[in-house]
């Protein structure tokens, strides 16, 4: 002891007692990690609650994406216009070219699906800046989401499970689940009333959830972005729709790029004083100012076999400086979901992909 | 018997501020992988927080070869004693193994390893996904290797501190003045 004597023995009770004191003090850590890591709470959805959901909709096939399980990898660049670089300072919006890997899928956890002009559309982007710095996003061609809340998400995929009689949502179930979340039903009936294009290459991919893109001197824009294809679009014609090919929108993808590089301009939504940033199912009012912030060129396309995209996560929080999430509760979800769905499959073997693609083809001018 | 040397203040420094972030650490990180709605801001305060523990780990690994433990007192039993380095081994493994395997995870996965605004730290493996799944599985396993040695390291501290009263928890206690600091016990007192 400090004052060199020896510590008087204690008794039997003041041990029991002072043992009681310490058990107390570990247990408390220990259930305060417990509690942390939300396993006094069973009942929370959890990201890894999410997936299963997604794996009990479609089954587990190793190697792929829970969601948007079907798809290409593609790469090409982005030409910044220098037109955005006034609302942030990410260097991807001054004049230059960065490298970009991409990644075309259709929604829903099923690889081997047949394509189909109904199914939506992504394009997830990474673009990978001078320094070491990265954004990616992943962009859908419907106006507005369906949901706004992760727990919303998580109630339409379990509404959404196929009945094991049928193989479609019993219609009952999906009813009550739009009685129960009106804005899904006004979501839902806009984005049917938006008529596909007819392919990949001449879709607009919207970013849907709203951002933040931050300048050289702190001032802070809610912004949403799209793709839009430099091309005009056409809308799906009844032979299309008529097709057998299961991998139609793919080969038509494909044959595209095989023939000239496919471009879209990147195209910045100013939101207004009051325009939610919170709510990814409803759409901004038209007319909002838009800014060209520069085009993507996506000058070939691989499978994922052999292709960079399938073992990278298209986490949309992937953010450079400059560009920051806003407050929409999807945000922060969707990273969540991705990171879990990315690590399962992470350690899964490879299984072949639906889609043939030659192991790379490039447009012939690029 | 004299009073027993302590640790240095730069030890007790080190040792009371790394045990209050790698618990922040571990709080954060189990709540980080459960969590939808705090994903995000989670995980932006575990990366520069997993390198800025990285940091200090190095330091104190060096400050320990200068400076090393005091030695623990004679009364304890040989399976104490050994308990105590094991635990002690486990302990600067795991400090310094979860942050090195939390970098070497993310470069395995492709992900940027972002500090602070456009600070960005180098890859060290190259883009593997096999990899990083099992990087990502250790990590899970370790740290919950690091949260049952850190509970059993309070454990014996406390028993220390109420039951042994020998001045071992003393010895790291952040209030002691370091007196006795470094100091031999006095031998016996020569007699002229």
């Amino acid at each position: 002891m400090a004052d060199g004597t020896t510590p008087a023995k204690l008794g039997a009770g003041a041990t029991m007692s002072r043992l009681a004191v310490i058990g107390a003090a570990v247990a408390a850590m220990a259930g305060g990690f417990a509690y942390a890591g939300g396993w006094l709470s069973p009942g929370t959805l959890t990201p890894a609650r999410l997936v299963d959901q997604f794996e009990r909709d479609n089954g587990v096939h190793a190697g792929f994406r829970r969601n948007h399980a079907k798809g290409v990898c593609v790469g090409g660049f982005f030409e910044g216009s220098g037109e955005a670089s006034g609302l942030s300072k990410a260097q991807i919006f001054a004049r230059g070219r960065v490298p970009v890997i991409g990644r075309f899928a259709l929604a829903g956890g099923q690889p081997y699906a047949a394509d189909a002009a109904v199914t939506v559309r992504s394009m997830a982007l990474r673009f990978t800046l001078p320094d070491g710095e990265e954004w990616r996003t992943g962009m859908n061609d419907i106006p507005v989401f369906a949901v706004s809340t992760p727990q919303g998400f998580y109630d339409q995929l379990v509404a959404s499970r196929p009945d094991a009689a049928t193989g479609k949502p019993d219609p009952a179930r999906m009813k009550a689940f739009l009685d129960r979340h009106p804005e899904t039903a006004r979501a839902v009936a806009a984005i049917k009333a938006a008529t596909p294009s007819s392919g990949f290459a001449d879709s607009t991919f919207n970013s849907l959830d709203a951002f933040r893109f931050v300048n050289a001197d702190g001032v802070s824009t809610p912004v949403r972005w799209a793709t839009v294809p430099v091309g005009p679009a056409t809308s799906e014609t009844p032979a299309q729709t008529a097709q057998t090919d299961k991998n139609y929108l793919f080969d038509a993808l494909i044959a595209a790029i095989g023939q000239h590089p496919l471009q879209w301009r990147l195209v910045v939504t100013i939101g207004q004083p009051g325009d939610p940033t919170d709510d990814a199912t409803i759409a901004w009012p038209a007319g909002r100012r838009t800014v060209d912030a520069g085009t993507l060129t996506i000058d070939h396309i691989e499978g994922e076999a052999t292709g960079p995209c399938r073992d990278l996560n298209f986490d949309p929080l992937v953010l450079p400086a400059g560009i920051e999430p806003s407050d929409d509760p999807l945000l922060s979800a969707r990273s969540a979901a991705y990171a879990q769905s990315f690590t399962r499959r992470a350690g899964e073997a490879r299984q072949p992909s639906a889609v043939a693609t030659p192991a790379r083809t490039e447009g012939q001018n690029s | 018997m004299s009073s027993r040397p302590g640790f240095t203040l730069l030890s007790r420094g080190l040792h009371w501020l790394m045990a209050a972030l790698i618990l922040a650490m571990l709080f954060i990180g189990v709540a980080m992988v459960a969590s939808l709605a705090d994903y995000h801001a989670l995980v932006s305060l575990h990366e520069p927080l997993g390198i800025l523990i990285l940091a200090l780990v190095v330091i104190r690994l060096a400050n320990r070869l200068l400076h090393p433990a005091p030695p623990l007192p004679g009364h304890l039993p040989r399976w104490q004693r050994l308990a105590a380095k094991a635990s002690h081994v486990a302990l600067y493994g795991l400090m310094l193994a979860m942050p090195l395997i939390g970098w070497a995870m993310l470069s395995a996965a492709g992900y940027p390893i972002a500090l602070w605004g456009s600070l960005h730290l180098p890859p060290i493996l190259p883009h593997d996904a096999m990899v990083y799944a099992a990087l990502r599985q250790a990590h899970t396993v370790l740290a919950y290797l690091l949260f049952a040695t850190i509970s059993a390291h309070l454990a014996a501290a406390l028993m220390h501190a109420l039951i042994h009263r020998d001045g071992v928890f003393e010895s790291m206690a952040p209030w002691r003045a370091p007196k006795g600091r470094n100091e031999e016990p006095p031998a016996v007192v020569p007699v002229p």
